[in-house]
């Protein structure tokens, strides 16, 4: 093992990845360890809740900290557990699009509109790709996958305005193609409470690349070109920037006060 | 046990009070009747006490915020009723896996689908054992009267953190909103899950009987942990299939090897029985009852069942083999009958008494009626 400095945040019997070459996965992985790194948190005080998904196997079993690894779509409720009972720990979940806004959606709204002191990382790969591609919540109109093989009829949801309209205290959107922004996001939202959602779109090289004969780097150029600043978009191009940037009080603060008072 | 309080508690507020009792300090949940005064007696009760209260969006975020509390450790509970209980079936697999106790209390009503809301029913047996995909097994108990609400309860959240299991209590609508008087002991023996005392695995045990211990989150252990296939340290192994049957078979023999241990009713009369009568939760009262009635006329045995899972199968033998008959009421068109007629083995007929009324409960002259038919 070289003597890389993100090294020591990794289990060694955990390398290498399962993750396919060129996933985005492990420049998410990469950006939040160095924010972790810059934040100076003390990653024994950190646990990482994941779901199921490609994104999930971020933290687990990759990164030596506490993790939990529960049902698809439902890391936000476990993670919410923990804090409520430890709100002294740091709680962070990573998943996919599918887990976190597909089947976990109703999840996202709620811990949204609490304004409950997590920060939710998704890594949105516009599919569900561990089951093999197919079509999910953002995937593009037209998008042909493995089970919208004529092209995707529905319209994407735009996850991090909705989370931002639910009340969410943070709220970002990045690209793998823009990863010191996505560093400082990172360290933004681990510094503040309430609720803080970063979304990263990502490239799958195995099952979006693999469709439109598309290499990873040349869907990475393909996410710069079409990355666009807030309220600058045109169709059929992504919104990056922040959406949402409030201080409002957690959920945990209020709660607390609540207990005291 | 030393008995110091008297109280006048409906079944569902002698549930909360057991599991504050037994050091319940977490409640997530989500409206639904008849289940709701447990939650709400919740929400008034833990604050007091410095526990945790919290209303989740729906029945599968609540168990699963259960099992990250449990986690980071509290002592969790929820209870629900019908549907809330099969959205929570996903939680309580995911529980059985990573080994994480909690307890989920189900208030049977009339289903299935949504029924009739507020009406007694028993159809939730076969459900709360085998309501998750795969080879697993929690424990479920059944109180029968308010008293047992309290005891039961207690019971079962020590089980929960010994055996470092997901636990289920069975009630019924008839059961929860039947007052009566309960007599509260001034403490109640508490259980407290394993914990390692130095380098152990979490999720490895060389006794069967006993479960790993478990590690608090945020002391360095980087701990893993996985609903996947895992081995004894939590490490995801998806592929392997000894580690897979190991892991099954551990988690399966922890609950199963106890079933002594875990094995509560009570055997009236069965030593003389002409006819057997065998029941459980609000339908044993009037198995008691019809007995009564019957005194002088026909001699009744009846094995009122507190553990529906593992089966207590040694009385249900014994009055199988001395009764003519053994005849099984239930609320629902026949679950429980099921394991009796397997227990039974052929060494009596077993009499099936299923009803299916919405809320209507047996009727102790009814059974009486059917026992003295059966008797003939």
């Amino acid at each position: 093992m070289s003597g890389h400095p993100l090294h020591r945040f990794l289990r060694p019997e955990a390398l290498p990845t399962t993750f396919c070459p060129g996933c985005g996965n492990g420049l998410v992985a990469g950006a939040l360890l160095r924010a972790l790194r810059r934040a100076s948190l003390n990653l024994e005080k950190t646990v990482f809740v994941a779901g199921i998904g490609c994104a999930a196997w971020i933290p687990s079993p990759h990164f030596r900290a506490d993790s939990l690894h529960v049902a698809h779509g439902r890391a936000i409720p476990t993670a919410f557990g923990i804090k409520l009972r430890r709100p002294e720990l740091n709680v962070i979940v990573i998943g996919g699009d599918g887990d976190i806004a597909g089947i976990g959606g109703n999840h996202l709204i709620h811990a949204a509109r609490r304004n409950a002191d997590l920060l939710v990382i998704m890594v949105n790969n516009l599919v569900y790709a561990m089951t093999g591609g197919q079509v999910g919540p953002t995937t593009p109109h037209g998008l042909p996958t493995s089970t919208t093989p004529y092209g995707n009829p529905e319209h994407p949801m735009d996850v991090a305005r909705v989370v931002a309209a639910a009340g969410a205290n943070y709220v970002a959107r990045w690209t793998t193609a823009h990863l010191g922004a996505l560093e400082k996001a990172l360290v933004k939202a681990l510094g503040r409470e309430g609720f803080r959602f970063v979304e990263v779109v990502s490239q799958c090289p195995a099952r979006v690349g693999g469709r439109l004969a598309m290499s990873p780097v040349e869907a990475m150029k393909w996410l710069r070109a079409r990355a666009k600043p807030i309220g600058r978009v045109g169709p059929e191009e992504i919104e990056v920037g922040e959406f949402a940037d409030l201080d409002r009080p957690g959920l945990l603060k209020i709660l607390g006060e609540k207990r005291d008072g | 046990m030393s008995f110091n309080v008297r109280k006048f508690w409906s079944g569902n507020i002698a549930v909360a009070e057991g599991a504050l009792a037994a050091g319940v300090d977490f409640y997530a949940g989500y409206p639904i009747t008849p289940s709701s005064e447990i939650m709400e007696h919740m929400a008034r009760e833990l604050p007091k006490r410095g526990g945790i209260f919290f209303q989740a969006e729906d029945e599968i975020a609540s168990i699963f915020m259960l099992i990250g509390a449990s986690w980071a450790e509290a002592k969790p509970m929820t209870a629900t009723s019908g549907p809330g209980f099969s959205l929570m079936q996903e939680g309580l697999g995911i529980a059985v896996m990573t080994e994480t106790p909690l307890l989920v209390v189900d208030v049977m009503r009339a289903g299935p689908g949504t029924g009739q809301a507020s009406k007694a029913a028993q159809g939730d047996l076969l459900q709360a054992r085998w309501g998750r995909h795969g080879d697993q097994i929690i424990p479920v108990f059944a109180p029968s009267s308010v008293q047992e609400c309290f005891e039961l309860t207690v019971f079962a959240v020590n089980v929960a953190e010994e055996l470092r299991t997901p636990v289920i209590l069975l009630s019924d609508e008839l059961l929860a909103h039947t007052w009566e008087t309960v007599r509260v002991p001034k403490e109640v023996e508490r259980a407290e899950r394993p914990r390692p005392k130095d380098h152990e695995p979490p999720f490895g045990s060389a006794d069967p009987r006993r479960a790993p211990p478990m590690p608090r989150l945020g002391e360095g252990h980087a701990l893993l942990v996985t609903a996947s296939t895992h081995d004894p340290w939590g490490l995801r192994q998806t592929s392997d299939p000894a580690v897979h049957r190991e892991l099954v078979e551990r988690l399966w023999a922890k609950i199963w090897l106890n079933r002594e241990k875990l094995s509560r009713y009570e055997a009236v009369g069965v030593e003389e029985a002409e006819v057997g009568i065998v029941a459980y939760g609000s339908v044993a009262r009037s198995a008691l009852a019809a007995r009564k009635l019957l005194e002088g006329r026909v001699r009744v045995g009846v094995v009122v069942l507190k553990t529906l899972w593992p089966f207590p199968e040694e009385p249900l033998a014994e009055l199988a083999q001395r009764a003519r008959a053994v005849l099984v009421p239930e609320l629902s068109l026949g679950q429980l009958v099921w394991d009796v007629e397997r227990v039974a083995k052929g060494s009596c007929p077993v009499v099936r008494f299923p009803k299916v009324g919405g809320g209507i409960p047996i009727y102790p002259e009814e059974l009486a009626e059917r026992v003295v038919e059966v008797a003939k």
